[in-house]
This record gives C-alpha cells, structure tokens and sequence, in this order.
C-alpha cells in the first residue's frame, strides 16, 4: 500500500474534527489504491474514493464502470446518479458494451473492484438482494447490479460499507456476492479460482480476512476508534490481526478534495455515502 | 434446469426466422401500429438500455396504452420503468440484474411491494448473466459458460446448470440463451430500413436486436442509408434483424438518451410523489396520466418547453470536445 497503515501510538491521534463517518470510511478506501493499477468502481462511494486516490497517489489510475465507461474522469460537483448515464461517461477513453466489460474483468484486466453492501458477514460475502426469506422477504433491495460479476472476477475486492451490527451479519440472508463463501477453499471449490475480498474499509475499521480460514480480521482501527467499539457493531465475533494498526486520522487536504467532488451540499455527502 | 430457462430456444427462434421477411424494405410506422403488431401478451420484453438510459418509453408507454397481460420484461439494470408495467398489471415478472430509482430515491418503492407481498416476480441475476443470454441468443447457441454467479446463491435460485471445460476440467456456469419475443430499443439514427446507430454507451443492445424473435427501434432521428455507407463501422444493428421503425425524437423520455437530452428529474420526482402519496395506485395514477396522452408527442407537448430545453442542452454541453 502507498498509504502506511501508521505506527502512530493510538489515544494520540485524533480524528478530524468536521469528518463524517462515511467520509471518513471513503477517505481510508481511496488511500488503499495504488498507482497504476485498474479499478472496477460503483457509483457514490466507491467512485468517490477513486476520485481522490487519482488526485493524489494514483494519478495513474484507470477506473472504469459497469456501463462500459473506461478511464472516466470526474467533473468535481457533477457525479453521477448511476453507472449507466452521461455523467458517468465524461472524459472516457473507451465505451464499450456492459457485456465486454464483464467479459474484461472475466478475463483478469481488473485489479480492484469496489461494491457496497447491505449485508456483509464474517466470510465477506455481501448481500444487496434480499433480508428476511426469499420466497416473501421482509425487504426486496435492489439486486446485485454488476456487484457479483465484480466480486467474482476482479483480482481485489474491496467492500466499503457503514460498521453496524445490522450489516454485519454472522451469515448473510443472501450470498449475492460471493465472498468466501463458507472460508477454507470453499471460494475455489465452486469454480472461483481468482480473488476474493482483500478488504473491508468502514467508518470504524479497517478489516481483512485470514489466509486460510479467510475468516474477516480487524487490520486497523480509524483513528479514534478502540477495538471494543468494533466488536460491539459487528453481529459475530471478529478476529484480530497480530499487529493491529490505527489508521491516520483524515486531513484536511483529504476533506476538502472529497467535498469538492462530492459539492458542497450535505445531500451530496449523503448520496455519496449509498 | 427449470424449462423456463430455456424457452423458446434458440433452435426455435431460428426456425421461425426462417419464415420472416428480410428484405430491404421501409419499415417505418408509428409506436402504435409496431406494438399493436409486435407485442402480444404474455411476451418475454427485452427493454433496451439500462437503468434510465436510452429506455424505449414512448414503445413502453404505448404498450401500457394499448394494454397487455402477462408480460415479463428483461433489463440488466431497471429503474421506473419496470414499476409502471408491473404496478398496471401488465407485467408479472421481472427477469433483471438491478431495480432501483436511483438519484437518491434509491430503492424501488412499488417492485419492492409487489415483490415483498408475492405479488410480482423477481427473477434475478448478474449483469453479466443477462449479457451473456442475449449474447447467447444472438450467437445462436443454448448457452455460453462462465464464473459468473458461482458460489452465490443468485445461482441457487436460478437452479443454473454447471459445465466442465471438456479441455481443462474448469468447472462454469452454463447460462442459457434467451431470445426475447420482442426488443424494444431506442436509438439516437436509424434508417427506414432497421440499419441503427448507438451514440455513446452501447450497453447490450445489439446483442439483444439480434436475440430477438421481433424488433422495434424507436430512433431520435431517420437518416437515409447512404449516410450509414459514409461510416458503416458505425452501424451496430442491421435492418435484416428489425422488423419496425419509428421517427420518435425524444422516445427515451423522461429517460436520457446520450448526446440529445438527459434525464428529467421533475418526472421522477412526480413519479415518487405519486407513489408516495398513493403507492401502487398512485404509481397506476402516474400511468393513466401518461397513457391519456394520444402519442408521445403530445405526452412532450404536456411538458414545460423550457425543461426540454435544458434537459437537452446539458446532454449537448456534456459531450466530448
């Protein structure tokens, strides 16, 4: 990572003051990408995370949409509503179909791909399908969109999403998009030979999933955020890496890059945050 | 694997291409005349673009004026859309990657009723497995293989079948074919013949014109074939595989439709507001108001000139230079 997760003492640091939670959570995504690489982003956060890293580390960064949008640049206060629109397509090298770039992403292009989740649980698989059962659920959420194409095919799977006990689940009510599965070798055995979820960035940690049982892990706390916190808004029992870090806090640079993207309004910052 | 899955077939589809008109022959008509023939009720409709891009609602709405039964319609991502035919009755089932309104209204109000309360169909799937049956579809083969949907339990639901590489033992998903009995499609040029041009993001329209078992395009302007020889690389639908033609400028609206308009968000926020003070009804209220129009036209002609105006001026002022 270009972004050292710090050695700064923790109970030192402390959060930026003005920072909201889910800026903060876009903030610590955007510093997981590095230069040169090639990122499969969803609209708010993700996209806007992918913004900032291109305006600081990654200059070289080559984010593309599932509407088949390549190398798209951001208009700073003119994000997109959706990956299938004008505003989306702004400064893109190439247009493709939406069924060549998930052919492209099959084929190994892409280095990250950035979903969201209204669940995720202790094995990273995440679901935007369904809470309750399937036959009559409780609540019918919106559907995978291109978020199981990216979970299974790009190389890293980032998972940006809010810490609540309510989203992170001991086992999703559906596997959407598959993380590992059921742990172990289980993710290969079904015939996902490549990737799986390398992190999970929320607004109190950082987490990452253990080599073998690839069971989720806390890697780094937020700044000012103690383990105990975590723990008590996640819905199973987390695991803790050996050297457990805390994340800088956001800088100033940071916040005002990521407001001036989103626009100034408090909306925007909301949207940003689906 | 549920024979849902595999109607009609693409052995079928092409048997029946076999007694189809291919010609070269002026296929332009009007919205009402082409779904009046093409669509019948309990239809499989391919809806092309995604989301709220290049959405064929002057076809759509002419189908909920003319009214259907039994439809299902099939879009890898679905915004209003999908609610106005299944909340008529219309549509029954959506078969789709994605449903939401998006632009901060986020979830859909009226699938997520219908489909909470048993009353509607949710068939669902990845992005790339609704790519991959039009693909399919239009390569002529029951199936193509792939890694989407395995492990997840999209796939436990679709009941999809697995195949083994008969080179390398890769275990994949087989993803059938699906050859809509009718695409509905907005292009920004056709000419009178079916030859179509696409501005801007394909998305999978192409592949689902050439799966289809009937086409209409509606296009934002009809230009003369010998404007497509000036630059036929450009051309990614071909007449022989379009069965009608319609001259409708503005047909994605309140959608955008890239390079010409885009999308109104005063319609959308109409829509949510009916469906907020009336729910189901009032998503029905919201279509009656759209179907009293005679024909898109003067559903246009209802709409405040200088929004048309902006909505078209923004997508002008977004273009590349």
């Amino acid at each position: 990572m270009t972004h050292s997760l710090t050695e700064s003492p923790a109970g030192l640091a402390v959060q930026h003051p003005d920072a909201r939670p889910n800026e903060i959570m876009t903030i610590a995504a955007s510093r997981l990408l590095e230069d040169g690489k090639v990122l499969f982003a969803g609209i708010g956060q993700p996209l806007v995370a992918a913004a900032i890293a291109k305006r600081r580390q990654a200059p070289h960064l080559t984010v593309l949409l599932e509407g088949g949008m390549i190398g798209i640049e951001l208009t700073p206060g003119e994000l997109p509503a959706s990956t299938n629109e004008v505003r989306a397509a702004v400064g893109a090298q190439m247009l493709t179909s939406a069924t060549d770039i998930f052919l492209m992403a099959q084929r190994g292009y892409f280095h990250y791909g950035f979903i969201g989740g209204a669940q995720v649980d202790r094995y990273g698989n995440v679901n935007t399908s369904i809470v309750g059962d399937h036959a009559r659920p409780t609540v019918r959420l919106p559907g995978p969109g291109g978020a199981n194409d990216i979970a299974s095919m790009c190389n890293e799977v980032v998972v940006v999403t809010q810490h609540e006990p309510r989203r992170f689940v001991e086992r999703v009510d559906f596997v959407t998009s598959p993380g590992f599965l059921t742990g172990g070798t289980s993710r290969q055995d079904s015939g996902l030979l490549h990737g799986g979820p390398r992190w999970v960035v929320t607004d109190l940690a950082l987490l990452d999933f253990t080599p073998d049982t690839h069971r989720m892990r806390v890697r780094a706390l937020q700044t000012g955020v103690t383990l105990a916190q975590v723990q008590a808004a996640t819905g199973f029992e987390l695991l803790i890496h050996d050297q457990l870090d805390q994340l800088p806090p956001v800088e100033d640079a940071e916040l005002a890059l990521l407001r001036h993207l989103v626009g100034a309004s408090h909306e925007g910052a909301e949207e940003a945050s689906r | 694997v549920s024979t849902r899955l595999v109607t009609p077939g693409v052995q079928a589809a092409r048997v029946e291409l076999e007694g189809l008109s291919r010609a070269t022959e002026d296929k332009l008509t009007t919205a009402a005349e082409a779904v009046r023939r093409l669509v019948p009720n309990d239809a499989v409709i391919g809806v092309g673009g995604t989301n709220h891009a290049r959405t064929p609602m002057a076809l759509l709405i002419e189908v909920l004026r003319q009214g259907r039964t039994g439809l299902t319609m099939t879009r890898p991502l679905s915004c209003f859309e999908a609610e106005l035919m299944l909340a008529t009755g219309m549509a029954d089932r959506v078969m789709t990657s994605w449903v939401g309104i998006g632009h901060g209204w986020g979830l859909a109000p009226v699938v997520r009723h219908l489909v909470e309360n048993g009353q509607a169909s949710f068939e669902e799937w990845s992005h790339l497995g609704i790519g991959l049956r039009y693909k399919a579809g239009a390569m002529g083969i029951p199936y193509l293989p792939t890694v989407s949907m395995l492990g997840s339990d999209i796939d436990q639901q679709l009941g999809l079948a697995k195949v083994t590489c008969p080179y390398t033992g890769q275990l994949l998903n087989a993803v059938p074919s699906l050859n809509p009995d009718v695409a509905l499609v907005h292009v920004q040029r056709a000419d009178q013949l079916g030859n179509a041009q696409i501005d801007g993001y394909q998305l999978m329209d192409a592949d689902l014109v050439l799966a289809a078992r009937r086409v209409i395009l509606t296009a934002e302007e009809i230009v003369t074939t010998d404007e497509f020889r000036l630059d036929p690389a450009r051309t990614v639908i071909p007449g022989f595989a379009v069965d009608a033609v319609v001259h409708q400028p503005m047909g994605a609206y309140p959608h955008e439709c890239y390079g010409h308009y885009e999308a109104d968000l005063d319609e959308f926020t109409a829509y949510m507001a009916a469906v907020k003070a009336g729910g189901v009804d009032g998503a029905r209220a919201f279509a009656a108001g759209l179907i009293a129009h005679a024909d898109h036209d003067a559903y246009l002609a209802s709409i405040d000139p200088a929004r048309l105006a902006a909505a078209r001026r923004t997508a002008e002022e977004m273009l590349p230079r």
